[in-house]
């Protein structure tokens, strides 16, 4: 397994995940990423992005039930795995511990 | 889901469910249907599905495409021995099938063998050279005006010496030169000798090595000569004859060295090597004739670049010497262009070409005919296949409920189908051996292009034949078995639609059957065509008359020996053979009265004979008389002119009467017009009867003499005539043919072709009966239920027989009707159209020949649907 070091791109979807909670599957991911970015999320991006997460073990995933839209396919639905929430944390926490070492007015001077 | 829901295109679906992994691909394939629609609904359905497409390409990533299973090609590879053993019993078991389709396709595979041994002869041409990719020929294209442009493999020595200046990228080049003839005298023999002439770099360009003497001078000196083993054991009795003087004419040559014997697979074939600085010596001085630029016929220059070299140097620089030579040209334009080497036995069209060459497109056509016949043996592989699916499809079915898959049913199936085209493969290799040999004996022209040996290469292509026929013939059968659904067989055996593809085997079938028509009838009116040809009344008489050719010696004491011979009536001279093909010609003027201007002049072909060649050859004077008067050559003044001649310059009004007397001038010679012959051929079918005249000549010494024989006792005659030539001539062997069989061979391309046609029909036509008698034999085994019970219901053994023959019987026709009227029109627009005279194409040849191969198709039919008519309907019905 390669190293579970979070990149931007994949917090921010795993995030997602965890904001969309039960709904959390491929499309929705997706669109909700174009929501909270402004920036289109393309599927095939995305798609990937789930893969490696799943494959870090950050996230898990199981096949929801079969309806009649999507052509009958089945959604794969997806949750943020302990390993993934730790991630977060810790992902947050160091933004965190960086921030509190900045000096106001460097920052504020900078806008 | 409803029907109307706009869909994406299916085939990238499947495309998409081929390559990704099986876990990723449902939620994914869902995650594009739903993009799918939601742009059907934004941005309409087209761009939806070329979205939908592109995604499909774009998922394409390591992640996605599914892993190699190791295991499914492990179960392929461990089942091949059980795809090997079902097969086996499958063959063992079915033997009517097996045999049918392994005869089909034995004799289909054989022509192609065949075709792949000529194809791989043809490119085997000129292999041995050592630098045989980076030689290259200078071809001509000469422009005169007035004339049509000619295309010539040959080309002017000058451009030997304007290349031996300062042309850059060649390595080396060398100049030969063809028609070298003469008498070697040596000691007390004399033999003929054609050599070609061959300049001192010959060796360094191309590759015949030398037995004895240096290949770097031996053709550098004049009057230099090197044989080959062969002539060097026929001169000299030994190989070591470098050193031995010969004698050619009134010079002696020096023997420098002994080549081996030229391979048979080359298009420079010689006999012996004359330095061409002879030719220099010898015609160089005479005249600026032979060194002239626009003096194209009989040189052949060959250059070699270096290695990695490109010719576009040497095509530059060879357009400027033209354009410089061509200033000196009045009327008249050389250009010169490179052919490379490997190219020549297979190139374009050439004039003075040296050695064989074949037309690309025969090849193609070659080719295409036995792919014709191989599609057809494998049409019979289908055909059959899925018409006994009946009877397999419950072994698939248990197959599939055990775990295959339907990748192996397909594997299994298409193993099948190899297997059997190998096992064809096998007798196709021994009637190849036959056809080979018969292919090789049609005709001698053959046997001198072809040696069709077997070659790795050629035994490599032979594999990929049979592996290729195999999966052709297996394909459609294979999809077919591998998309039975194993529940629906289970559940109900009748439920599989055996009767689906119908259409398919019936198309099948009218095809089969239109092809072995066209073949037979295109046989038969080209047999009848050609018999007209050989038949055909030329104007005179051919019959009983011996030809015989004259090498350059006055035959006068010849003459008076063979009119001693008692089954010779008379002889006669002429110069040429009319009727065959050759032809020789004259510009003519017409006077119409005497010390006049011309009126007109044209162009008159001629034969010149004697006084004997007319009562000979039966040829019907419309008016005036033989020649009478026998003077000297050079100093005749009669002429005998055909109709044509009249009509061409409107002597006399066209009448033959008024037309005596006449002036024509032929060639500065003023000659009366003495007699005038009904129009007779001169040239062969191709040619309309054109003006001709015969001019007189007491003595033709490289002319024929013409033999009219009255004899009983033909061997002991021609034994006479043998024995009167020896005595005349040592040196030469006697060249005699009758005039029938002259004509006979003037003709033999078209023997070569209907007998070539007629092997094809012969094979077309067995595959095809082995086809649709195995059809017939199935379709009637699966009715045989359905007859027995309308028997017991009372019909009619005619009836039965009737309804089970209908349905092949409307196939037929079917093919008939396409067959005969293509057939038909090959000949009448594209086949009949090069002669000038032809028999009609003859009605009940083109029906006749069909009708032999429907007549057999019906007897197959109707033996096997009278014995299925006949059967007992109680034993039938009982056994269920």
């Amino acid at each position: 397994m390669k190293g579970t070091n979070l990149g931007e791109f994949e917090e921010l979807v795993l995030l997602t995940i965890a904001s969309l909670a039960a709904e959390a599957y491929s499309v929705a991911i997706c669109d909700e990423l174009e929501r909270y970015t402004g920036r289109s999320a393309k599927l095939g991006v995305v798609h990937a992005v789930l893969n490696r997460l799943e494959e870090k073990g950050l996230a898990k995933s199981r096949l929801g039930d079969a309806s009649a839209t999507r052509g009958g396919k089945r959604k794969r639905f997806y949750e943020v795995s302990h390993a993934g929430k730790v991630a977060l944390m810790r992902a947050k926490e160091l933004r965190e511990s960086i921030w509190r070492n900045i000096p106001g007015f460097n920052l504020e001077g900078s806008i | 889901m409803k029907k109307s829901d706009p869909q994406p295109p299916r085939w990238t679906t499947s495309f998409l469910r081929w390559y990704c992994r099986p876990r990723l691909l449902e939620d994914l394939e869902g995650d594009l249907y739903e993009y799918f629609e939601r742009n059907v609904r934004q941005k309409g359905i087209a761009r939806a599905r070329l979205i939908y497409f592109l995604d499909v390409i774009k998922f394409m990533r390591p992640y996605t495409i599914r892993k190699i299973e190791p295991l499914t090609f492990l179960t392929h590879f461990m089942m091949i021995g059980s795809y090997f053993k079902t097969s086996r019993r499958n063959l063992v078991r079915n033997k009517l099938f097996s045999f049918i389709n392994i005869v089909g396709l034995a004799v289909s595979m054989s022509v192609g063998l065949l075709v792949i041994a000529i194809v791989n002869d043809l490119r085997s041409y000129d292999d041995f050279h050592e630098k045989k990719d980076r030689i290259y020929r200078i071809n001509t294209h000469h422009q005169a005006d007035g004339r049509e442009p000619m295309n010539l493999a040959s080309t002017s020595a000058r451009i030997a010496q304007r290349l031996a200046g300062d042309v850059p990228g060649i390595e080396d080049f060398t100049i030969i030169r063809n028609g070298f003839s003469e008498d070697a005298k040596i000691g007390q023999n004399t033999f003929p000798l054609e050599a070609t002439w061959a300049d001192g770099s010959f060796f360094k360009v191309v590759t015949f090595p030398l037995i004895a003497g240096d290949p770097a001078t031996a053709l550098k000196e004049p009057y230099s000569l090197v044989l080959t083993e062969k002539t060097a054991l026929k001169f000299f009795g030994t190989t070591h004859a470098v050193g031995q003087t010969v004698r050619l004419d009134t010079l002696d040559y020096q023997v420098t060295g002994v080549a081996r014997d030229v391979p048979h697979l080359s298009h420079i074939h010689f006999d012996a090597l004359v330095s061409f600085a002879t030719a220099e010596a010898l015609f160089g001085k005479k005249g600026d004739v032979f060194n002239n630029w626009d003096n194209v016929w009989s040189n052949y220059v060959y250059i070699a670049v270096p290695k990695g070299g490109s010719t576009t140097g040497i095509q530059r620089a060879l357009d400027q010497i033209c354009r410089e030579e061509n200033k000196a040209l009045v009327h008249q334009k050389v250009t010169m262009s490179l052919q490379p080497f490997k190219d020549i036995a297979l190139g374009r069209k050439l004039s003075n070409n040296m050695g064989p060459r074949t037309e690309p497109t025969t090849l193609w056509i070659l080719g295409g005919l036995a792919f014709v016949i191989i599609l057809s043996a494998c049409f019979n592989y289908t055909n059959l296949s899925v018409a006994r699916s009946l009877r397999r499809s419950r072994e698939v079915g248990v197959r599939k409920i055990i775990g295959a898959r339907g990748s192996h049913v397909l594997g299994q199936f298409m193993a099948e189908s190899v297997i059997i085209a190998f096992l064809a493969l096998l007798f196709s290799f021994g009637l190849y051996l036959l056809v080979r040999r018969e292919f090789l004996a049609l005709d001698p022209h053959i046997s001198e292009i072809f040696r069709l040996d077997l070659s790795f290469r050629s035994v490599l292509y032979f594999i990929a034949l049979a592996l290729f026929t195999g999966l052709a013939a297996g394909f459609l059968p294979a999809v077919f078995f591998s998309k039975i659904n194993a529940l629906a067989v289970m559940k109900d055996a009748s439920g599989i639609k055996i009767f689906r593809h119908i259409g398919l085997r019936r198309v099948l079938i009218v095809t089969q059957y239109a092809l072995s028509l066209i073949f037979i009838a295109t046989t038969v009116v080209g047999y009848g065509q050609y018999k007209g040809f050989l038949n055909f009344d030329l104007g005179f008489n051919t019959g009983n008359i011996l030809n015989i050719k004259l090498r350059g010696v006055d035959a006068e004491v010849l003459k008076k020996e063979l009119a001693e011979i008692p089954g010779v009536k008379q002889i006669s001279h002429s110069s040429m053979v009319t009727s065959v093909g050759s032809i020789y010609g004259f510009d003519v003027k017409y006077f119409p009265r005497k010390d006049a201007q011309p009126a007109d002049s044209g162009l008159v072909w001629v034969n010149t004979v004697d006084e004997h060649y007319l009562p000979i050859h039966q040829h019907k004077l419309l008016a005036g008389n033989n020649f009478t008067l026998r003077p000297e050559k050079g100093s005749e003044s009669e002429l005998i002119v055909n109709q044509q001649v009249l009509k061409r310059f409107n002597i006399g009004n066209q009448d033959p009467h008024k037309a005596l007397g006449q002036i024509i001038e032929v060639n500065g010679q003023k000659l009366t017009i003495i007699g005038v012959l009904k129009d007779f051929h001169y040239g062969t079918m191709e040619n309309k009867i054109e003006p001709a005249m015969l001019r007189y000549s007491r003595s033709e010494p490289w002319g024929y003499l013409n033999l009219q024989l009255a004899t009983n006792d033909l061997e002991n005659t021609m034994a006479k005539i043998e024995s009167a030539w020896k005595r005349f001539d040592r040196v030469h062997p006697l060249k005699a043919t009758f005039y029938d069989d002259q004509i006979q061979e003037a003709y033999s391309q078209f023997s070569v072709m209907v007998k070539a046609i007629g092997f094809l029909a012969f094979l077309a036509i067995c595959i095809a009966s082995l086809g649709l008698f195995g059809m017939v034999v199935f379709t009637t085994e699966t009715k045989l239920k359905e007859i027995s019970i309308r028997k017991v219901l009372g019909a009619s053994e005619p009836g039965l027989i009737y309804l089970l023959c209908r349905g092949f019987i409307t196939l037929l026709g079917i093919a008939a009707l396409i067959a005969l009227p293509a057939t038909y029109l090959l000949f009448d627009k594209l086949l009949l159209t090069r002669f000038a005279y032809h028999q009609p194409i003859g009605l009940p040849e083109l029906l006749g020949g069909a009708l032999v191969v429907m007549l057999l198709a019906l007897i197959m039919i109707g033996s096997q649907t009278a014995k299925a008519a006949r059967s007992n309907p109680a034993k039938v019905l009982k056994s269920e």
